[in-house]
C-alpha cells in the first residue's frame, strides 16, 4: 500500500521532470518558423523579437498549462467517492514539495532570462537612426513632426494621420504628451508605449515590411478614445524622399503647431533598466 | 488596558456581571444596531451581492454596445461612465467588501473559537462606512456632470479639475476614502481577533488556513490601502485647492499617480485574490475528506504571496517607459512559484481522496481551472516586451477577468459551503449545478474570445471599434458568453428564493466539515459557541469526529508532530472523549463586562 | 505570541531587502518611501509582539497542549448592540457628501461623528473594547 503510493509520487515527479526538460529544449532549439499562435509575427524588427518571445511563451504555458490541467482532470475522475472507507489522511510528503517548488523556480528563471535578452534589444535605441519623428499625443489625435527634414504632418482631433517611414531602416521615435496620458500602439509591431506629460519616451522602430499599418491610442484619455487613431505607412527609402520632398515643397512645414508644448520633467529611464 | 493585560489577569473562575442594558431589540433597530460579527458579515455580503448585480448589469449593456459594429446604442461619454463604474463597483465595492467584510467577519471568529471580533463596535461601523460610501459612489450618476469617467484607474492628469471636472468625480472620490477607511479598520479588526481571540490550543500553526489567508489578507490591507486613501485625499488636493501634486503645470509629477496608485493597486490583487484561495483549501478537502495536502506549504506560500506582491506595482506600468523593468519583472514572475505550489497542494488533497461534487466542490474546480487560465496568461504580462503588446488591448482584459471569475466561482462557492450554517438551511444543490454550469461555460465563452481579441489589437475602454479590423465575430461570441454568465446569476437568485420558500433544514455540521464552526449550531447563537471540542490540530472537528483518522505525513507514515504534539492526543488525555468541554467566555449568551479602573 | 512576532518581523524584513534592492536600483523615490512604509508595518508591531512574547507565559492559545478549560473566564466584553456605530456611519456619510456636493453637509457631519464619537466612548466606559 505505502510502496505503491510513493511509487506513484516518484511517478508524478518523472512526469513534472519532463515538462521541465520539454521547455528546455524547446528553448534551446530557437526555430525560427512558430506559429503565430494568434498573434502577429512583427512588422518590425522589434516586433519580432516579442513575437518570438511570445510564441515561446505559449509553448511553455501550453506545457505547464497541459501537465498541470491533467494533473487536476486525473484527480478528479479517478478519485471520485467509490465507498464510505475514509482515505488515508497522508498531509506532508517534503520531497514532493520540494519538487514542486524547485521547478517552477527553474523555469521562472528561464523566462526571465529571455525576457531580459528581448527587452534589451527591444529597448535599444540606435545611435545613428535613419529618421527621427517627434510623436505627440493631444486629446483627441497625433502629430508627426520630422524636425530635420522640416516636415511636419499636423494631426487635427479626430483625424486618422499618417506617419511615414523608411522601410528597413531605423526610425527613432520621440514620444511626448501635450495633455493627459496616452498609449501610443500598432498592433502589427507588437509594441505599445505610454506618451504622458512631463515624460520623454524614446524608441526605435525598425519596419521590416512595407504597408499601411493601423495604429490607435490605447490608454484611456477621455471623451473620444475610441476614435484617437493613425496610420503608418512604411515605403521603400526612395518613395520615402520623395513624400519629404512632396511634403517639404507643399510646405506643410509651415504649418506652425498650435499645441502646447509639453514640459518635461522627467526623461525615460531605459538605459537605467538595462541589465 | 490591552486585551493582553487583560487576559493574564483574568481568573479561571467565572466573574460575571451582569449589565443594565438587558433589553433584547428585534427587526430593523436589532439589524441598525447590531454589533454581531454574524450579522455585520451577512449585511456586507448581501450588500455586496446587491452591487455585483447592478455592476453586472452594467457590464451586459456594455456587451451589447460593442455587439455591433459603430453601435450608437450608448453615447461616448455614457460608455465611458459605464467601464468605469463597473470596474469600480467590481472592484472596490463588491469583491474586496464580499471577502474581507462579508465572509472573513462571518467565518473568522467562528473558525477561531471567538464570541465576535474584537472590537464589534468597530466592525458595526466598517459596514456603515461602507454601505455610506456605496451609495455615494452610486449617486455620482444623479450629478450633472454623470458618473467619473476616467477608468477605475483615475489616471493623473485625466482625474484633475481641468479634465474631469464635476461632482461625479469627487463623488467617486469621497466613496473611496469612505470604503477605504472601512477596509482599514477591517483590518485593524481581524488581526486583533486572529491574534488575540483564539480559542485554547489553537496555536498559529493549527489555525484553519482561511484564517491564515484573512491575516495576510489584514496586513496587506493594512499596508496598501493607507496609500490609496492618502494619494486620493491628495487627488482632492489638486482639484480643489490647486495643489498641483499631479500636474506638470504646477510643478507636479503625473507619474507620481500610478505608482502610489499600484502600490496599493497590486497588493489590492491579492487581498481580493487571497480570502478566496482560503475558501479553496477549506472546500477541498472537505469533500475529498482528506486533510488539506502541505498545511505548512501552504501558510508559506500563503506569505511569500504577500511578500512579493508589494513589490510588484511597477508591473501595470511597464509601458510608462520610467520604471525598472528587470526588477518588477523578477518578482511578478517569482509570484507564480507560490500559487505553483498552492495549485500543486490543492491537486495532492484531492490525490487519492473520496471526492463527493457538490456545489461548492464543483465550484472550486471550475475556479482551479479558470485560475489556471488566469495565471497562466499573467505570466506573459509579467514579461515586459510581451506587455509591451498586450498592454492596454483585450488581452489584459481577459486576464484579468479569468482570475476574477475563478475568485467569482469561489464566492459562490462559499456561499453555498457556508449557506446551511449561516441560515440553518441549505441552497438546493440540483439548481447549484446548473449554475454551476452557467457560470462556468459562460465565463469561459466570455473571456477567450477577448485573449484573441487582445491578439488582434482590440484596445480596451473603446466604446466603437471600426468596420474592417476583423472584431466583430469575436465580440458577438464574447456578448454571448457575457449573457450566459448573466442567465447563471438569475439561476442563483432562483435557487435562493425556491430554497428560502421550502426550507430543508441544516444539521450542525452538514458536510462533515472539520473545522469549529461545524461545531456549534446552524445558525450559531449570539456568542457563537456553547461548546469547543479540543483543538489538537487544524481540524478539531473531525479528530472529534474521526478519532481514528488523524492526519499522517505521506513520507513517513508517522503522526507528524504538530507543535511536538500528536493531534488527537490531547483528547485522549482529557478523558472526556465524546463530551467537549464547556467554553467559559461564550456559555452564557450574556454581555460579560471586565472592571477596569 | 512569538509566531505572530515572527510572522510579522519575517515580511519587514523581507520588505526591508526588497526597499534596499529597490533604491540602489531604481533610485526611485516614491517606491522606496513606500517599501519602507512597509518595512516599517511589519516590524513595529511585529518587535512589540515579539518583546511581550518573551515576558510573559505563553497564553493558552500558545500551548498546543492547553485545554479548552484553560480559556475559562472573561475574555473581553461583547455588546449586544450599539447604535453609535450607526450614528457616526451617518456623520461619516454626510462627510462624504460634503467632500462630493457642498460645504454645507460638514456642520450636520462633524455633529453626528462628535456625538457619536461621545456616545460609543461613555458606552464602551460600561462595558470593554470598542
Ligand atoms: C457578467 C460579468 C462581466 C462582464 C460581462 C464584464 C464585462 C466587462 C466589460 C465589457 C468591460 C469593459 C471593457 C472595456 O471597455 O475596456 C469590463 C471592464 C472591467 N471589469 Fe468586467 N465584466 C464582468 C464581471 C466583472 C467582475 C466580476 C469584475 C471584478 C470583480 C470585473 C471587473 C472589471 C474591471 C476592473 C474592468 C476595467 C474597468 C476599466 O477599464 O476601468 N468585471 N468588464
Ligand atoms: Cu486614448
Ligand atoms: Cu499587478
Amino acid at each position: 500500500m505505502g510502496r505503491n503510493k510513493l511509487s506513484r509520487f516518484k511517478h508524478l515527479k518523472r512526469v513534472f521532470g519532463a515538462g521541465g526538460l520539454i521547455i528546455i529544449l524547446a528553448t534551446v532549439l530557437s526555430a525560427c518558423n512558430l506559429p503565430a499562435f494568434g498573434g502577429y509575427k512583427g512588422a518590425t524588427a522589434q516586433g519580432h523579437d516579442t513575437h518570438m518571445l511570445y510564441a515561446w511563451l505559449v509553448i511553455a504555458a501550453i506545457v505547464v498549462g497541459g501537465i498541470t490541467l491533467s494533473l487536476l482532470l486525473w484527480a478528479i475522475f479517478r478519485y471520485r467517492k467509490k465507498s464510505d472507507t475514509i482515505p488515508k489522511q497522508f498531509q506532508y510528503h517534503i520531497p514532493l514539495e520540494i519538487t514542486y517548488t524547485v521547478i517552477p523556480i527553474i523555469i521562472v528563471l528561464i523566462v526571465f532570462f529571455f525576457t531580459v535578452n528581448v527587452e534589451n534589444k527591444v529597448d535599444a535605441v540606435s545611435t545613428h537612426p535613419y529618421v527621427k519623428i517627434k510623436v505627440t499625443a493631444f486629446q483627441w489625435g497625433w502629430n508627426f513632426d520630422y524636425p530635420q527634414l522640416h516636415v511636419d504632418v499636423h494631426g487635427v482631433t479626430l483625424q486618422n494621420p499618417e506617419m511615414v517611414l523608411p522601410t528597413g531602416k531605423t526610425a527613432r521615435i520621440t514620444l511626448v504628451s501635450a495633455d493627459v496620458v496616452h498609449g501610443f500602439y500598432v498592433r502589427q509591431f507588437n509594441f505599445s508605449r505610454y506618451a504622458q506629460p512631463g515624460v520623454v519616451n524614446v524608441f526605435d522602430l525598425t519596419v521590416r515590411h512595407s504597408g499601411t499599418y493601423q495604429g490607435q491610442c490605447t490608454q484611456f484619455c477621455g471623451l473620444y478614445h475610441a476614435e484617437m487613431l493613425f496610420r503608418v505607412k512604411s515605403v521603400s527609402p526612395t518613395q520615402f524622399w520623395s513624400w519629404v520632398h512632396q511634403e517639404q515643397a507643399e510646405g506643410h512645414s509651415k504649418v506652425v503647431s498650435q499645441l502646447p508644448s509639453p514640459v518635461v520633467k522627467v526623461r525615460s529611464t531605459n538605459s537605467r533598466t538595462k541589465i | 488596558m490591552t486585551l493582553l493585560e487583560e487576559k493574564q489577569l483574568i481568573p479561571t473562575e467565572e466573574t460575571k456581571h451582569a449589565t443594565t442594558e438587558h433589553h433584547e431589540p428585534s427587526g430593523l433597530i436589532k439589524w441598525l444596531t447590531s454589533t454581531d460579527h454574524k450579522v455585520i458579515g451577512k449585511s456586507y455580503m448581501f450588500t455586496a451581492l446587491i452591487l455585483m448585480i447592478i455592476g453586472g448589469a452594467m457590464a451586459l449593456i456594455m456587451r451589447l454596445q460593442l455587439t455591433s459594429q459603430h453601435s450608437s446604442l450608448l453615447s461616448f461619454q455614457q460608455y465611458n461612465e459605464l467601464f468605469t463604474m463597473h470596474g469600480s463597483i467590481m472592484i472596490y465595492l463588491f469583491v474586496g467588501p464580499f471577502a474581507f467584510g462579508g465572509l472573513a467577519n462571518y467565518v473568522v471568529p467562528l473558525q477561531i473559537g471567538a464570541p465576535d471580533m474584537a472590537f464589534p463596535r468597530l466592525n458595526a461601523l466598517s459596514y456603515w462606512l461602507y454601505l455610506g460610501g456605496s451609495i455615494i459612489m452610486l449617486l455620482g450618476f444623479f450629478t450633472a456632470s454623470g458618473a467619473a469617467d476616467f477608468g477605475w484607474v483615475a489616471y493623473a492628469p485625466l482625474s484633475s479639475a481641468v479634465n474631469s471636472p464635476g461632482a461625479g468625480p469627487d463623488a467617486w472620490i469621497a466613496a473611496l476614502v469612505l470604503t477605504g477607511f472601512s477596509a482599514i479598520f477591517t483590518g485593524v479588526n481581524l488581526v486583533t481577533t486572529i491574534f488575540y481571540l483564539r480559542a485554547p490550543g489553537m496555536t498559529m500553526f493549527r489555525m484553519p488556513i482561511f484564517v491564515w489567508n484573512m491575516l495576510v489578507t489584514a496586513i496587506l490591507i493594512l499596508m496598501a490601502f493607507p496609500v490609496l486613501t492618502s494619494a486620493l485625499i491628495m487627488l482632492y488636493a489638486d482639484r480643489h485647492f490647486g495643489m498641483d501634486i499631479f500636474s506638470v503645470k504646477g510643478g507636479g509629477v503625473p507619474v507620481l499617480w500610478q505608482n502610489l496608485f499600484w502600490f496599493w493597486g497590486h497588493p489590492e490583487v491579492y487581498i481580493l485574490a487571497l480570502p478566496f484561495f482560503g475558501v479553496v483549501t477549506e472546500i477541498i478537502p472537505v469533500f475529498s475528506k482528506k486533510p488539506i495536502f502541505g498545511y505548512k506549504g501552504m501558510v508559506f506560500a500563503t506569505l511569500a504571496i504577500a511578500a512579493l506582491s508589494t513589490g510588484v506595482w511597477g508591473h501595470h506600468m511597464f509601458t510608462t517607459g520610467v520604471v525598472l523593468l528587470p526588477f518588477f519583472s523578477l518578482l511578478s514572475l517569482l509570484i507564480a512559484v507560490p500559487t505553483g505550489i498552492k495549485f500543486f497542494n490543492w491537486i495532492a488533497t484531492m490525490w487519492r481522496g473520496q471526492i463527493t461534487f457538490t456545489t461548492p466542490m464543483l465550484m472550486c474546480i471550475g475556479f482551479l481551472i479558470t485560475f489556471l487560465i488566469g495565471g497562466l496568461t499573467g505570466m506573459f504580462l509579467a514579461s515586459p516586451p510581451v506587455d509591451f503588446q498586450m498592454h492596454d488591448t483585450y488581452f489584459v482584459v481577459a486576464h484579468f477577468h479569468s482570475v476574477i471569475f475563478a475568485l467569482v466561482l469561489a464566492a459562490v462557492g462559499a456561499l453555498y459551503y457556508w449557506w446551511p450554517k449561516m441560515f440553518g438551511w441549505y441552497l438546493n444543490d440540483k439548481i447549484g449545478k446548473v449554475q454551476f454550469w452557467l457560470l462556468f461555460i459562460g465565463v469561459n465563452a466570455t473571456v477567450v474570445p477577448w485573449y484573441i481579441l487582445g491578439l488582434h489589437g482590440m484596445p480596451r475602454r473603446v466604446a466603437v471599434y471600426k468596420v474592417g479590423m476583423g472584431w466583430h465575430a469575436l465580440n458577438i461570441a464574447a456578448t454571448v458568453g457575457a449573457d450566459i454568465t448573466g442567465l447563471s446569476f438569475l439561476v442563483f437568485l432562483l435557487n435562493i428564493y425556491l430554497s428560502w420558500d421550502k426550507k430543508v433544514p441544516a444539521p450542525s455540521n452538514p458536510w462533515d466539515g472539520t473545522t469549529l464552526e461545524w461545531f456549534t449550531s446552524s445558525p450559531p447563537p449570539t456568542h457563537n459557541f456553547t461548546r469547543i471540542p479540543p483543538i489538537r490540530s487544524e481540524r478539531p472537528v473531525w479528530d472529534f469526529n474521526h478519532p481514528d483518522a488523524i492526519a499522517i505525513s505521506a513520507h513517513s507514515q508517522k503522526a507528524p508532530l504538530i507543535n511536538g504534539a500528536p493531534p488527537g492526543n490531547g483528547r485522549a488525555t482529557n478523558g472526556n472523549a465524546r463530551e467537549a468541554t464547556i467554553s467559559g467566555s461564550a456559555n452564557s449568551g450574556t454581555t460579560e463586562t471586565v472592571e477596569s479602573d | 505570541m512569538k509566531v505572530e512576532g515572527v510572522v510579522l518581523i519575517g515580511i519587514g524584513l523581507f520588505m526591508a531587502v526588497v526597499s534596499v534592492g529597490y533604491w540602489f536600483w531604481s533610485g526611485e523615490p516614491s517606491g522606496t518611501a513606500m517599501l519602507i512604509g512597509a518595512v516599517l508595518l511589519g516590524l513595529l508591531p511585529g518587535g512589540y509582539y515579539y518583546w511581550w512574547a518573551k515576558r510573559m507565559k505563553p497564553r493558552p492559545e500558545d500551548r498546543p497542549d492547553s485545554t479548552i478549560r484553560e480559556g475559562a473566564g472573561v475574555i473581553g466584553s461583547f455588546p449586544h448592540g450599539s447604535i453609535w456605530p450607526l450614528v457616526f456611519g451617518a456623520g461619516a456619510f454626510l462627510f462624504g457628501l460634503a467632500l462630493a456636493f457642498g460645504w454645507w453637509f460638514l456642520p450636520p457631519a462633524l455633529g453626528l461623528m462628535l456625538v457619536a464619537a461621545t456616545g460609543v466612548t461613555t458606552q464602551s466606559r460600561r462595558g470593554g473594547t470598542i
